[in-house]
């Protein structure tokens, strides 16, 4: 047991075997100086780690319905603040970092709306999403971060389609429109860039937003070992590119020196396996010309 | 007031999610270099450096195999019981 890594979070959690979020979540709160409250939004890593009567938590910990881990976190912040205001703080005036972790359901989708507010509001706190692309804990549903092609329980792929056709939400320009210091893309597969983000946005006084690419073993359909390298290929393909925006200036922190083409990512998952029949070669190229696009957008972003 | 739902962190009360594992993970201490690569990758933060080298701690292993597929130098073989 390494107890230095489990501080934060421990083992005798549920997640399946090879699972990616424990590496972020321990990742990003190892990086906090100061003690850290965390609110959960319903999802994968909050039903794993709070099996009754366990607590995979060392940190406190709030479990909330689907939509509100930002609105929690704010009330939680604000009544903190004034406390302390108050002098009613009975463990004393301590500086606190409040965390929020949703996964792409409960952030993308079903939490935008409290997300949005509390970003607004300027609190301070950092919301980490973990984004494994679709409703993973209920067995593989779409989502708005489930990308082009992907063959979900929602966008089955057979005679009548190819997966999922609507393109991907852009949520970190959907952030980066709150006008808030700090946000930035992140892969579970770079820790040291993942790690330097979270430091980055801890120190913000004020919201801070970190999206982090977190493979799905059992729903992507890959062997359990594989999930480091599924994310490395994501960013060398410039299917996940890394990426920071700070104080609106576009920054691109890592770039792959030779692009791979999209289909070494694709090949290796089962959700992507029905695009590679003569019938769905179209996909696929739309699915390079998407990625390309997007990236040459980003590009043009970061010149300005 | 009533804490009808504050649960306190405790170990004893925990899964050992070793009893999940079909295959196991075996660390080559002669081919091990002490890089650490695999520590922070591991789910189940069961992976320490014991004297510069991994050491496993099958109480909470999976067995998913994570370790064995980033060791640079082949050092963890997945081996069956």
């Amino acid at each position: 047991m390494n107890k230095e890594l489990a501080k934060h979070f421990f083992s005798g959690h549920s997640a399946c075997a090879g699972c990616a979020f424990p590496a972020i979540v321990r990742a990003v709160l190892g990086e906090a100086s100061c003690e850290v409250v965390v609110a959960n939004a319903t999802g994968c890593l909050e039903v794993t780690s709070s099996l009754y009567p366990y607590t995979a938590w060392k940190t406190p910990w709030i479990h909330n319905a689907f939509e509100n881990a930002a609105a929690t976190i704010s009330g939680v912040e604000r009544a903190y603040e004034i406390m302390k205001r108050k002098k009613r703080l009975p463990g004393g005036d301590k500086k606190i970092k409040f965390v929020a972790f949703g996964g792409d359901g409960g952030t993308y989708d079903i939490g935008l709306q409290s997300l949005s507010g509390a970003l607004e509001r300027g609190h301070n706190f950092l919301y980490v999403l973990y984004d494994n692309e679709g409703y993973m804990n209920t067995g593989n549903q779409r989502s708005s971060a489930t990308p082009y092609g992907a063959a979900t329980e929602t966008t089955p792929s057979g005679r009548a389609s190819f997966g999922k056709t609507e393109l991907r939400k852009n949520l970190m320009d959907i952030v980066a429109a709150h006008h808030i210091p700090y946000l930035a893309q992140a892969n579970v597969a770079y820790l040291a860039d993942l790690k330097k983000k979270a430091q980055k946005a801890l120190a913000v006084e004020g919201p801070s937003f970190l999206t982090v690419f977190s493979p799905c073993t059992n729903n992507w359909k890959f062997p359990t070992s594989q999930y480091v390298a599924i994310a490395k290929l994501a960013t060398e393909t410039n299917f996940w590119p890394l990426y920071e925006i700070e104080n609106g200036k576009y920054k691109i922190t890592s770039e792959p020196k030779n692009v791979k083409p999209l289909t070494d990512f694709l090949k290796t998952q089962g959700r992507f396996k029905h695009l590679f029949s003569e019938k769905n070669k179209p996909v696929l190229e739309r699915m390079q010309q998407i990625t390309n696009e997007e990236f040459a957008r980003l590009v043009s972003l970061t010149e300005k | 007031m009533e804490h009808g739902a504050v649960i306190k962190h405790d170990e004893t009360k925990g899964p050992k999610t070793g009893a999940w594992r079909y295959m196991h993970p075996e660390v080559d201490k002669e081919k091990c270099i002490g890089c650490a690569t695999c520590v922070p990758f591991c789910p189940e933060a069961s992976i320490e450096m014991k004297e510069n080298k991994a050491d496993i701690d099958y109480d909470y292993c999976k067995g998913c195999g994570v370790c064995a597929e980033v060791c640079p130098v082949k050092a963890i073989m997945m081996k069956k019981k």
